[in-house]
């Protein structure tokens, strides 16, 4: 492997003057005329001729030292015949069996590296596939892959509860019972921790128990809390300091304690309810200073107070 | 003056300046700043409205010396995957060097749109402060602030026209933010609070609408209620563009007539969303009102086929429908009989994990309305399956496609008739759609769908990847042709360093470039950082190994953002964010 690494550093300064030095723009209006761009088209042919009947153009790497006029110059690769050898190498692990495939990069430049470069490619390849089994089997068993599908957060949590709330609806009823937020796959709820500008968001789905939420917020905040005690010299004292934050998050008698925002809008200590019943009615947690609880009676005093004012001169009951 | 632009002298900047006003469009004005000093200087320093599509690419004191007669700024911030949870958080993309910069040099600026920016409540109490004649201020997809910095704003801008928060994330400190807008208050034109979460106070709402005559857009959030939403249509029954709160109530006779009277009032409405938690006793209320309707937003309305088809077989004049997978196929054939204008569709899933109560929504509603809408030619489509089959009948009924997103919600999906990968089915797409400017890509395809799409979309400005090719030729290709690539996005493609390396200079002719979960390693990034002064390398690693400074040149890149910039690397990195 370093062997490799050693030669891909050689190879590498020659790359990098092969990146044109005049200034690069891309012309939008003209750029290479058309018998330019057929002569720089990559073509590439499968061994035996299986697959696309092209017209096989064979390209010079010697084009490098060509770059000159045309700034939209690309770069291109290697010959015919090298470029059957890429296909012999992915063609032996099949489509999207072996992912990723580390193609050969066929420049003449890198000919004494190839064979290099191939055994590399391979090594990565087996590699990589043990590696990325497990990603693809968990891909394929549907399990939920970060960003994927490409859908806004909201959407997560609406999806869960749509089905079933159009069936009830469908009696008239709305009842609001009916809303269940039992996403199986990733809820994501707001975190945010007093004294940290910065929230987060924890999947409760991953977490499974108290317990683990509990160490899901200390690994969420401990950096975020470190930085903010920079104050202090020492650093393993500062690091004891934003460790010593996060125990005891559960019971009250640690630095922080943990709330949480349920659909009412009320706010709850974290751990008075069995877990499922907390998953289901919490929309967003918040770490207080342990200092700040009786506040937050007062908070909720003054909370119900303003509400009874806007609404009680409406006659309005919501 | 010498030589061939004598006459640009002849005229005074005056004259120049007026002719100028007459160039709409952002590239043109940037072409007749090329033409000549005179012409730059004069075009730059009569420039009212800017476009940053990347606030990292300037200075933000540069581009306010630069324009100074600014009286409209668009800023855009984080890269698009941070919509979908890609982008730490901390990553960056905050208003305030551009507010400052901005309430000290363009004390008239009128309008303000922010998209994916973290924009705090200090950002909006300045706002609110340095802008004596505000109109606008539009907040997409942004975060970082609370409903007291709207307060700030609703009591200080006396002059605002426009609210708009589509799709931020707004914390809620301050309960009646809306009765911030003083009783002489009567500018609102257009109000967008349908992100809110919390509650929103219908009848100071109510006040406000009454006195603001000229009200014609209103998107409410889910909490106002059925019987409120009746009050604020009478009260504004010339609104054109109406979001819904929560479309359900007890089953109510009276109610019922009540809103369908005050949606039959509402002679101009053109566009309608909202329907939260919408009940079927209820829908009907909108039929009226169909015939009219431009755009019709029912993607979070939770509602079957059956009622679906009913509301949208009504509106003949449709241009633009966002609808949820509910719709099914036989739901998207009537919409190709029905909606013969139809110029946009976006269908969502209902629901993305679990197919465990599949949706019958498959390739043949696409085909259906690739058929029967011709003038169909933007596209953004959720399914389970797909077969190239389709794709080369949707390229070849709808060669005037500009955007077209496909998303197979399994990665790797084949053509489930051949066992087949995709590529000849996207390759149809790029090769007929000529004009095809956004693409996004899924299911398995190979590197021979990109060596089509470098060849032929040659107009394609964004193209978004994820999971797809073999290795390195696959953004080779792309990166060698695609003559207009401004953003490409890509996430878990086998890509490595030698593609990027090839095209340094490619990247220098675009935007930006997310690459996430690929082969990219630290070395590359740190020549391309020496090759490439205008490039901005971002490495992002948030497994925490440790000062990215330290790590050798094999250790692998989870996430790495690549933008052009004339400002140098930025000063405002996280500690998981390394500018190489």
């Amino acid at each position: 492997m370093e062997d490799d690494h050693e030669s891909m550093g050689d190879a590498c300064p020659q790359l990098l003057n092969l990146i044109p030095n005049e200034k690069v723009r891309e012309k939008r209006i003209g750029g290479l005329d058309a018998a330019e761009e057929k002569k720089l088209e990559l073509t590439l042919g499968l061994p035996g001729g299986v697959g696309e009947e092209e017209e096989p153009s064979v390209l010079s790497s010697c084009i490098f030292s060509k770059v000159s006029k045309t700034s939209s110059r690309r770069v291109v690769l290697g010959s015919e015949q090298q470029e059957a050898g890429l296909f012999q190498l992915q063609s032996r692990g099949g489509y999207g069996t072996e992912w990723p495939h580390k193609t050969t990069w066929n420049c003449e430049i890198f000919d004494e590296q190839q064979s290099l470069e191939k055994e590399k490619a391979l090594g990565d390849t087996e590699n990589e596939a043990g590696s990325n089994t497990s990603f693809q089997t968990r891909a394929s068993a549907g399990v939920a892959v970060v960003g994927w599908p490409p859908i806004r957060a909201f959407r997560k949590n609406l999806a869960s509860s749509s089905v079933k709330q159009s069936v009830e609806l469908q009696n008239g009823n709305i009842d609001e019972k009916v809303k269940v937020a039992s996403c199986k796959k990733g809820l994501l709820i707001k975190i945010n921790m007093d004294g940290i500008p910065i929230g987060r968001k924890v999947d409760l789905n991953a977490c499974g128990s108290y317990k683990k939420l509990s160490f899901a917020v200390e690994y969420l905040f401990l950096d975020l809390l470190r930085a903010q005690k920079e104050t202090s010299t020492n650093d393993l004292r500062m690091d004891e300091e934003a460790k010593q934050a996060f125990k005891s998050l559960l019971d009250g008698s640690g630095e922080y304690t943990l709330v949480y925002e349920d659909n009412e809008g009320d706010r709850m200590l974290v751990g008075d309810v069995p877990w499922d019943m907390f998953v289901s009615s919490v929309k967003r947690l918040r770490v207080l200073k342990s200092s700040d609880l009786s506040s937050l009676h007062d908070w909720e005093a003054r909370k119900e107070q303003q509400l009874s004012v806007e609404y009680g001169g409406e006659g309005l009951a919501n | 003056m010498v030589g061939r632009f004598r006459w640009a002298a002849m005229f005074p900047d005056e004259v120049w300046e007026h002719v100028f006003s007459f160039l709409t469009s952002d590239g043109d004005r940037n072409a007749a700043a090329l033409v000549c000093r005179n012409w730059n200087r004069i075009e730059r320093r009569s420039r009212k409205r800017v476009f940053v599509g990347n606030c990292y690419s300037v200075a933000p004191t540069v581009a306010v010396r630069l324009f100074p007669e600014v009286r409209a700024a668009v800023i855009k911030g984080k890269p698009h995957f941070a919509d979908f949870n890609l982008v730490p958080s901390d990553w960056g993309g905050g208003a305030e060097a551009w507010v400052e910069a901005m309430a000290e040099g363009w004390p008239n600026l009128e309008e303000l749109r922010f998209k994916r920016m973290v924009v705090s409540d200090d950002c909006l109490d300045l706002i609110a402060r340095s802008f004596k004649n505000f109109k606008v201020l539009s907040l997409v997809s942004c975060d970082g602030f609370s409903t007291s910095g709207l307060a700030a704003i609703a009591a200080n801008c006396r002059h605002l026209r426009e609210l708009n928060l589509r799709e931020s994330e707004v914390e809620e400190t301050c309960l009646n933010w809306i009765s911030h807008f003083p009783e002489p208050f009567t500018s609102l034109v257009a109000l967008d609070i349908a992100c809110l979460e919390g509650e929103v106070n219908a009848s100071i709402l109510e006040r406000l609408i009454s006195r603001c005559s000229n009200i014609m857009t209103l998107r409410l959030n889910h909490s106002v209620p059925l019987e409120r939403l009746v009050g604020l249509l009478q009260r504004a029954p010339q609104l054109m563009d109406l979001g819904t709160g929560k479309f359900s109530a007890r089953h109510n006779p009276q109610l019922f007539s009540r809103l369908e009277s005050a949606i039959v009032g509402c002679k101009n409405l053109r566009s309608l969303s909202g329907f939260w938690e919408p009940g079927l006793t209820y829908l009907p209320a909108v039929y009226s009102i169909c015939e009219g309707l431009t755009s019709l937003n029912l993607n979070y309305a939770t509602v079957q086929n059956p009622e679906l088809v009913k509301i949208i077989s009504r509106c003949k004049n449709l241009r633009r429908l966002l609808v949820m997978d509910l719709i099914e196929d036989s739901g998207l054939v009537a919409v190709a009989s029905s909606c013969k204008l139809l110029q946009e569709l976006r269908v969502f899933p209902s629901d993305p994990y679990d197919a465990a109560e599949p949706v019958s929504l498959t390739e043949h509603g696409l085909v259906a309305v690739s058929a029967g809408c011709p003038m169909l030619h933007s596209v953004l489509y959720f399914c389970r399956q797909m077969t190239n089959a389709a794709l080369l009948t949707v390229a070849k009924n709808r060669p005037n496609l500009t955007c077209f997103r496909l998303c197979i919600i399994e990665p790797h999906t084949r053509d489930y008739v051949t066992q087949e990968p995709l590529d000849t089915g996207f390759s149809a797409i790029v090769e007929s759609c000529k004009d095809l400017r956004r693409l996004s890509l899924s299911g398995l395809l190979t590197d021979l769908v990109f060596k089509s799409i470098g060849a032929s979309a040659n107009y394609l400005e964004m193209l978004s990847i994820a999971f797809a090719g073999d290795g390195d030729m696959g953004l080779h290709y792309i990166l060698s042709g695609c003559k207009n690539l401004r953003k490409l996005e890509i996430r878990d493609c086998p890509f490595g360093d030698k593609p990027l390396l090839q095209n340094a200079s490619k990247l220098e002719t675009m935007r930006s470039l997310w690459m996430s979960s690929c082969s990219v390693t630290l070395g590359a990034c740190r020549q391309l950082a020496r090759a490439m002064p205008r490039l901005n390398v971002e490495v992002i690693n948030e497994s925490g190994r440790g000062p990215l400074a330290a790590q050798p040149d094999n250790c692998p890149v989870e996430k790495l953002y690549i933008y052009r910039t004339i400002a140098g690397p930025r000063t405002d990195t996280p500690q998981c964010v390394w500018t190489v």
